[in-house]
């Protein structure tokens, strides 16, 4: 019968396309494998949700989160933060004025003083930071306006930007380097601290510029062009971004290391925040190798050079000091979270039997 | 083309329905056209090179079934995958990508899922069709025999080679390679037998006749001969019609038949070699044009899926729409103060906040689009193949006996098995094996119970491994061996190896081979044997001395009465049985003489043609000796090649050790003649004019056959007029059922009338037992006509046949004239047995909230007996019975119904205990457009429903009638031709691979071996299936929902700029990587319920009908917790990194990972099983991640432009606040969804253990008045549920 019907099948089975086994029916047995996969008897773990099971997990879950929760609130809360608004917005604010009267191409910058207190001295490392609210650096078209070969260094991105920074490509027939609005819009304050001693005399706090941009982002991601030491001649044939006031190659132009594309602060800029209210790393003030605190608590002066215009899209400039511990900066938010966490597990753990 | 032609037809219509509306269309056509087909020979034309060959426009023989060539497969394969639209919207968002001002990502990358998940499905269609040229390629290979004009004799080529207009020489067992119109045949009457199992079912031989004009060559045909022409009409898809006609070149005509035309596909039987012309070859054959291909359905999960997908649609429509709301209020507020972070266009032009807001609509639906899952219409696929493959697996859906496994033909529609509410079922060969088995009998008033048969009958369950060690596999002989003699050397040697190198496969015919013999074997009652030996040794003796007969006791009588009657009054056609059915019993001294004797066979040239030859050249009356008789059987045997040899164990050496495959019309002939020959009575030939029949003692038979009265549904019986030519006289006898029979039985007038009467009495008691069995009965009576009454009945006869109006009345009139005044002869009871485990699997059925329903061509008795017998109909339960045959049956109807209505209402009536049996014509009625839906408000509120003595019409109304007025999804059931029409229009089709040939299982989605196996793939893989495709769904949606929305809130602190913060790379690939092979694994592998719980509690199918994994309010709540855990994702980091120096991507990584452990565990959380499956494809996403997301972001720092990640990810694994958050975000993000399921699992629990808690209580004996109304009547228990359980193997 079978062997009769094997041709047969296999005309019917043919048109199916999907029987498809009509072909190995006379050779052997289509007896399937008994294999314990093939039957869909794997072993396996069933988890069993009982009143038994579930409590002592809640229970584990909420003690556990709730001593890592205090852990990092007590940690966050260690660190020492000051901040100071410098936009100049309220008319007795010292950059009022600055801030009123600023436009871009006035040639003598505008500066402003700010006077303020710690109360309390900062230990170890004290970072500085510049910090603007309202800005949309993540702005879907800004966000790619920049052209990462070029600032990788890359001769013929220098002289051909890419179609992305546009409008930002070409000024007066001359490429652009760094080319796009990133680079157009950097942030060009200049900042300045100084600790007022008690018989009034100011003293500069020493600002170090290094350090403050990815290590990787530095000798990586971000290069001069290369072949000629000399940046000058390296960017000759291109034109500074619309709204910077010096050429790249003039950034920083005591420290070749810091010069051009490799300039930290450029870099840092470059970074774009993910958020519209963010801060970014400015300068780092060194701890001393004495005892004495990195910044003594008492009266200090920042002096601000006034370039960066806010006001017209309703932003603020601030500037923050801080401390750093093992999980970054100043932030109760995710220690109260593993906390709150907690202690819905530990007491649902408690109620669930009702 | 002609394939293309087919389907185009097949199209308009399903099975018996179409077929109509083809031959309407194709009417219409021909009327337009009025083209027909001419065919040449083709030899003719040999000289012309076949340039001028007038069959060159014809199909050839070559089969193509395959869609695609090497060349078209790619643009042909796109346009097809085009046609699904989602694709074409995929494709649409890609290329919206490269519009500057809009693109969202990398154009290139955008296009890489839509390419994924083309080429995976086209890569999936490849594969497919390569399997189709595989098998297309076989067939093209096999050989066949043609007439070669250069050689002048019949050379062997390939099938495809064949073309319209060939001669083919035809040999026993051979199949058809093309439609051939019959030119001649070895056979003495010119006919040739052939078998059309594979297209219509049926497994009775059929007769086919030669052309007319070729009818009455002496001699050999020969082609060289041949110059008439065949006109015939055009290659149709209708496998009942073939008109056309003949030109001989002396201008004469002769009309063509279907009778002539012997389709491809079909097997020659019984004929040693037939001679025809190809008329239709190739595509345009109608087993071809018949051949629909796989179906496609859409389940009602995915018509479900689909309103989903669409509110998806919609809410990505909001989303974006609010966005570009956003963008533009947000641009507005900044009025001509252009902010440095709002970048110009590309062109430098200055954009208005609402043309902005337009782009940005198109960007977000660029951003958005993850939304609309693309991958998950592969996942579906997916899933699926990997569904069908476990349910292929299933060790319990695999049948040993017939080596068949189910078979999944509609790939896409798994899941609507676990949502099944109606059963609509077949009886014959679903329920029952339509293998009818001669139980018991009564003879003038004497019960003969055939115990030793009934022991037997349920040994067989048991044993098998003696006759497997005996049983010789026959192996396929190819029909060349039957023409050489050292080739059939070979093949038994090939047969012997076969037996020991594939022992499960011998096996398996071994055990069919039981079966077989379980059927045809049948141990005689040991009384009624002596009986009939010396009653026939008596008549043997009589008639040695010319003593008349009528001297024999009217006992002993009506006993050799009784055996002829079984014999000779049917339509059973005596036929050698085919090769490959071979089976001999012997032992291992037999196995030699047998190998002898089978190369003898193939060695001797046959004098004698056919086995009617042979009966002819030898009267029958003439072979009284045994010895004689068993010579002339093995010469038989070795004229015909393809002859079998089975020599039964019961049978008496002296007599027959041959024996030959009766092919009847309807089973339960052929049960009565077999019962028949185990007394020795048996059958040797019957052709139209003459029965032979071979009696113990006696020798051969032959009964001049003067009539035969057919069987019709209102006589309900059958009758033969014969000579008997022991006593001459014209008998009559008559087989019919009981109600019919035992009206016209009258006794004789003479003093035997109070014995008469007694025995009528006691037949009908025994009668009524064997109903109560279940067992079919037939009675047997028989009548003896004086010349004169048959001569003044034979004058009205040939009137009536001769009528031309209204014959077919006066024919009945005519046989209702002859069947009066019978005489008793006894009765039988057949058993219909059912399948194995056919009540069980109905109670469970039941007991899983299916409605069954058994629609049935059967008689009403039959039917009712069955369903007693499978538990469908109990006996404590009310029976409506609806059957009607005359006019006013629909007042009655109405009537009828409407009181059931009413008693459906009336309180004390216990509804559900009601049983509803309408028969065929009062189904017309209910039916009919204002009664269908009181009969379905009627059918609702029974317990069962029995439809008896429908046609396949019907079957089919009856079905689309419940599936569409009742909205439930519908399942239908059946292993015949005649269920096919059913089988489409229901939701589900299964068919029963078992009897009665391949017409359901072509038609249905899955093909079962037996009813019982319904159960495993209803209540597991069902319920399995459409769980896990349920749960995938919505864990799709909710995944997609919850990953969008991340960007979606982000969307508030980027000015609705529609920025993402999440990387490109990851956004695009997350859903086709990341998260993709976890879904994938527990979309396949899930169980939410063990399959031995389902089975044991089927009351969990319920689940699967009501829908409850996948309700539409379901979708929402997964929409609602997938914004909820978005929030949670995106704003725990958002706060953890307010106001600090983060960057965009610095930040958004985080993000993503955060979100990807949300969304494995969520799918933790609704896994049930965790196999080592299930863990390494969650540790094998995260590793893929990480291992992604590292070398990406230390690949280059200078491309991806525009946004470049470099060493974000080396630089987060360095942060402890990146682990912190990767803790706490995902536990917050799960606690609700957590907590839900845990309160649902414990009152689940606490549910279940309610549930056990009854299950136990209802096992321990707490009687059910069911079942002691039930037990009370002892007829009800079936021998069938006495036998042992079925033997595991």
């Amino acid at each position: 019968m079978m062997a009769s019907s094997y041709n047969a099948k296999e005309e019917d089975g043919h048109h199916s396309g999907a029987a498809g086994h009509g072909g190995a029916g006379a050779v052997k047995s289509r007896k399937p494998d008994n294999t314990a996969f093939k039957q869909q008897r794997l072993p396996a773990w069933q988890p069993i949700l009982t009143a038994g099971t579930v409590l002592p997990a809640f229970f584990v879950i909420g003690l556990i989160f709730i001593p890592i929760g205090i852990g990092l609130y007590v940690t966050s809360n260690n660190i020492k933060e000051f901040e100071i608004d410098y936009t100049g917005v309220d008319s007795n604010s010292p950059c009022y004025s600055c801030a009123r009267n600023f436009s871009s191409n006035s040639t003598t910058p505008c500066t402003c003083s700010l006077n303020f207190t710690l109360e309390q001295p900062f230990e170890s490392n004290v970072f500085m930071y510049y910090g603007l609210s309202n800005f949309y650096q993540n702005h879907r078209r800004y966000v790619k306006s920049r052209d990462d070969s070029q600032l990788n260094g890359d001769l013929s991105s220098l002289k051909e930007p890419s179609k992305e920074c546009e409008p930002y490509r070409t000024s007066e027939s001359f490429p652009i380097a760094p080319c796009g609005a990133i680079a157009n819009s950097l942030f060009n304050d200049t900042l300045e601290l100084y600790y007022v001693e008690s018989n009034g005399t100011r003293n500069l706090v020493p600002l170090v510029k290094k350090g403050i941009a990815w290590w990787t982002d530095k000798h990586v991601k971000f290069r001069n062009p290369s072949g000629n030491s000399n940046l000058t001649i390296a960017f000759q044939g291109t034109s500074k971004p619309v709204n910077w006031r010096k050429p790249v190659f003039e950034l920083d132009p005591l420290d070749s290391e810091n010069n051009g594309f490799i300039n930290e602060d450029f870099i840092v800029w470059m970074r774009t925040a993910a958020l519209p209210t963010f801060r970014k790393l400015y300068r780092i003030i060194q701890k001393k190798p004495s005892t004495t605190p990195t910044l003594p608590s008492g009266r200090y002066i920042l002096t601000v050079t006034y370039n960066y215009p806010v006001l017209s899209f309703d932003g603020r400039k601030r500037m923050i000091l801080s401390t750093i511990s093992w999980m970054g900066g100043k932030n109760p938010f995710l220690g109260i979270a593993y906390i709150t966490v907690g202690s819905i597990c530990f007491f649902l753990g408690a109620d669930i039997p009702n | 083309m002609a394939r293309e032609r087919g389907e185009e037809e097949d199209t308009g219509g399903t099975g018996g329905k179409s077929a109509p509306k083809v031959k309407q269309r194709q009417r219409k056509k021909k009327t337009k056209e009025s083209k027909t087909r001419t065919v040449h020979a083709n030899i003719l034309y040999d000289s012309a090179k076949g340039e001028e060959s007038p069959n060159r426009h014809y199909a050839n023989n070559k089969i193509k079934t395959t869609k695609y060539t090497l060349l078209s497969f790619l643009p042909k394969n796109l346009f097809e995958q085009f046609h699904r639209f989602a694709n074409v919207y995929f494709v649409f968002i890609a290329l919206l990508n490269f519009v500057p001002v809009v693109n969202a990502f990398q154009p290139e990358l955008a296009l890489a899922p839509v390419v994924f998940i083309l080429s995976v499905t086209a890569i999936k269609d490849l594969w497919e069709d390569y399997r189709r040229h595989r098998s297309d390629k076989e067939i093209n290979h096999m050989d066949c025999l043609v007439y070669s004009r250069a050689e002048r004799r019949y050379v062997e080529i390939y099938w495809k080679e064949l073309r319209v207009g060939d001669f083919v020489r035809l040999r026993c067992n051979e199949i058809l390679p093309a439609d051939v119109l019959l030119l001649s045949s070895s056979d003495p009457d010119r006919l040739c037998h052939i078998e059309t199992a594979t297209l219509d079912g049926e497994t009775n031989l059929k007769q086919r006749q030669v052309v007319r004009s070729f009818y009455d060559l002496d001699c050999d045909f020969n082609p060289l001969k041949y110059t008439s022409v065949i006109e015939c009409e055009k290659p149709n898809n209708d496998l009942n019609r073939f008109r056309g006609y003949i030109i001989h070149r002396n201008g004469r005509r002769d009309a063509l038949y279907k009778d002539n035309l012997l389709l491809r596909g079909c097997t020659i039987r019984n004929t040693e070699e037939a001679v025809g012309i190809v008329i239709y070859a190739g595509h345009e054959t109608k087993a071809m044009l018949n051949n629909n291909g796989p179906r496609y359905k859409r389940s009602k999960l995915e018509r479900q899926m689909n309103v989903d997908v669409f509110w998806c649609v919609i809410i990505l429509l909001i989303m974006c729409l609010f966005t570009a709301v956003g963008h533009g209020l947000w641009m507005f507020q900044y009025g001509d103060k252009r902010p440095v972070f709002d970048v110009l266009s590309p062109e430098g032009t200055d954009l208005s906040p609402i043309m902005s807001a337009i782009y940005l609509f198109l960007t977000m639906i660029i951003v958005f689009q993850v939304l609309i899952p693309i991958s998950l219409f592969v996942s579906i696929e997916i899933v699926k193949i990997c569904q069908v493959y476990f349910i292929h697996n299933d060790l319990e859906l695999y049948e040993e006996e017939t080596d068949s496994h189910l078979q999944c033909r509609a790939l896409n529609i798994t899941e609507d098995l676990g949502q099944m509410q109606y059963i609509f079922s077949d009886k014959t060969g679903t329920l029952t094996e339509n293998k009818m088995v001669f139980r018991r009998c009564t003879v003038a008033g004497v019960e003969y119970s055939h115990d030793a048969n009934a022991r037997r009958l349920a040994m067989y369950q048991e044993v098998d491994s003696e006759e497997e060690e005996c049983v010789s596999h026959g192996g396929t002989l190819p029909r060349r061996d039957s023409v050489t003699s050292h080739t059939s050397a070979r093949v038994v040697l090939r047969s012997q190896s076969t037996k020991s190198h594939r022992r499960t496969g011998s096996r398996a015919e071994a055990k069919r081979a039981s079966i077989l013999s379980k059927h045809t074997d049948i141990t005689p009652d040991p009384q009624l044997l002596d009986k009939v030996n010396e009653c026939s040794s008596k008549m043997d003796f009589m008639r040695f001395h010319s003593q008349s007969l009528s001297t024999l006791s009217s006992d002993l009588c009506d006993i050799i009465d009784f055996f002829v009657a079984l014999t000779i009054c049917n339509t059973v056609v005596v036929s050698s049985p085919n090769q490959p059915r071979q089976k001999v019993t012997l032992d291992k001294a037999g196995m030699v003489s047998f190998l002898h004797r089978v190369i003898n066979i193939f060695e001797l040239k046959s004098p004698v043609k056919t086995i009617e030859d042979f009966i002819k050249r030898f009267t029958p009356s003439r072979l009284t000796s045994s010895n004689n008789s068993s010579s002339s059987s093995l010469n038989r045997s070795n004229n015909r090649g393809c002859s079998s040899l089975i020599s039964s164990p019961s049978a008496d050496s002296t007599l027959t050790k041959l024996d030959e495959e009766k092919t009847a019309e309807s089973p339960d002939e052929a049960a009565l003649v077999y019962a028949a020959r185990a007394y020795k009575c048996s059958l040797v030939g019957r052709l139209p004019d003459q029965v032979t029949v071979e009696l113990p003692h006696l020798g051969k038979l032959s009964f001049e056959l003067l009539h035969t009265l057919g069987f019709d549904s209102t006589r309900k019986r059958m009758s033969v007029v014969v000579r008997h030519p022991l006593t001459d006289q014209i008998t009559v006898y008559t087989k019919g059922a009981d109600s019919v029979i035992m009206d016209i039985i009258r006794p004789p007038d003479t003093g035997t009338r109070k014995r008469q009467k007694k025995i009528i009495c006691r037949t009908q008691n025994y009668l009524n037992q064997y109903a109560a069995d279940g067992l079919r009965t037939l009675c047997i009576a028989k009548k003896v006509l004086s010349k004169e009454e048959y001569a003044c009945w034979l004058q009205r006869h040939l009137q009536a046949e001769t009528a031309i109006q209204g014959r077919e009345e006066l024919l009945f009139e005519s046989a209702l004239r002859l069947e009066t005044n019978l005489h008793l002869l006894g009765a039988t009871g057949i058993e219909d047995r059912l399948q194995d485990g056919v009540p069980e699997t109905i109670a469970s059925l039941r007991k899983a909230g299916l409605q069954i329903w058994v629609l049935t061509g059967d008689k009403q008795e039959t039917a009712v007996n069955i369903a007693y017998a499978c538990k469908l109909l109990h006996y404590i339960q009310a029976k409506f019975l609806c059957s009607s045959s005359d006019q006013a049956a629909k007042m009655y109807l109405t009537n009828n119904i409407n009181n059931m209505a009413a008693a459906d209402l009336y309180p004390s009536l216990p509804v559900h205990r009601l049983g509803l049996v309408i028969d065929g014509r009062t189904l017309a009625y209910a039916l009919d457009r204002s009664l269908e839906d009181k009969f379905l408000a009627v059918a609702r509120s029974c317990r069962s429903v029995l439809c008896c003595r429908s046609t396949p019409l019907q079957k089919s109304m009856v079905v689309k009638l419940v599936r569409n007025k009742l909205k439930v999804m519908t399942l239908a059931i059946g292993d015949g031709a005649n269920d096919v029409s059913m089988i489409q229009v229901a939701d589900v089709g299964v068919g029963i691979s078992g009897q009665e040939g391949m017409q359901a299982v072509m038609a249905s989605d899955f093909a079962l071996p037996r009813f019982s196996y319904l159960q495993k793939l209803l209540l597991v893989h069902g319920h399995w299936c459409y769980s896990r495709l349920a749960n995938m769904i919505l864990y799709f949606f909710y995944k997609n929902a919850m990953f969008v929305a991340l960007i979606f809130w982000y969307q508030f602190y980027c000015g609705f700029s529609g920025s993402a913060m999440i990387d490109q790379w990851y956004l695009i690939f997350f859903n086709l990587m990341f998260s993709a092979f976890p879904q994938l694994i527990t979309g396949t592998l899930d169980k939410d319920v063990s399959a031995e719980t389902l089975q044991h509690l089927p009351q969990l199918y319920r689940s699967g009908q009501n829908s409850e994994e996948y309700k539409p309010y379901m979708f929402w709540m997964n929409m609602i917790d997938a914004f909820y855990q978005s929030l949670v994702c995106f704003f725990i980091p958002y706060f953890a990194y307010a106001d600090s120096g983060v960057d965009l991507f610095t930040w958004g990584t985080p993000i993503t990972t955060i979100a990807l452990f949300t969304i494995l565990l969520h799918l933790g959380v609704e896994t049930k099983t965790w196999t080592w499956m299930n863990w390494l494809s969650i540790c094998f996403s995260v590793a893929l991640f990480f291992t992604v997301a590292l070398c990406y972001n230390a690949s280059c720092p200078t491309c991806y432009s525009p946004s470049n990640p470099y060493w974000t990810i080396q630089r987060l694994l360095q942060d402890p606040l990146f682990y912190f958050l990767c803790i706490i975000t995902p536990c917050s993000a799960l606690l609700p969804r957590s907590i839900t399921n845990v309160v649902h699992s414990l009152s689940i629990a606490r549910v279940n253990h309610f549930i056990d808690f009854i299950v136990v209580s209802k096992e321990h004996p707490q009687p059910e008045p069911g079942h002691h109304g039930v037990a009370a009547q002892p007829a009800t228990s079936f021998p069938v549920h006495q036998q042992a359980p079925p033997k595991r193997q």
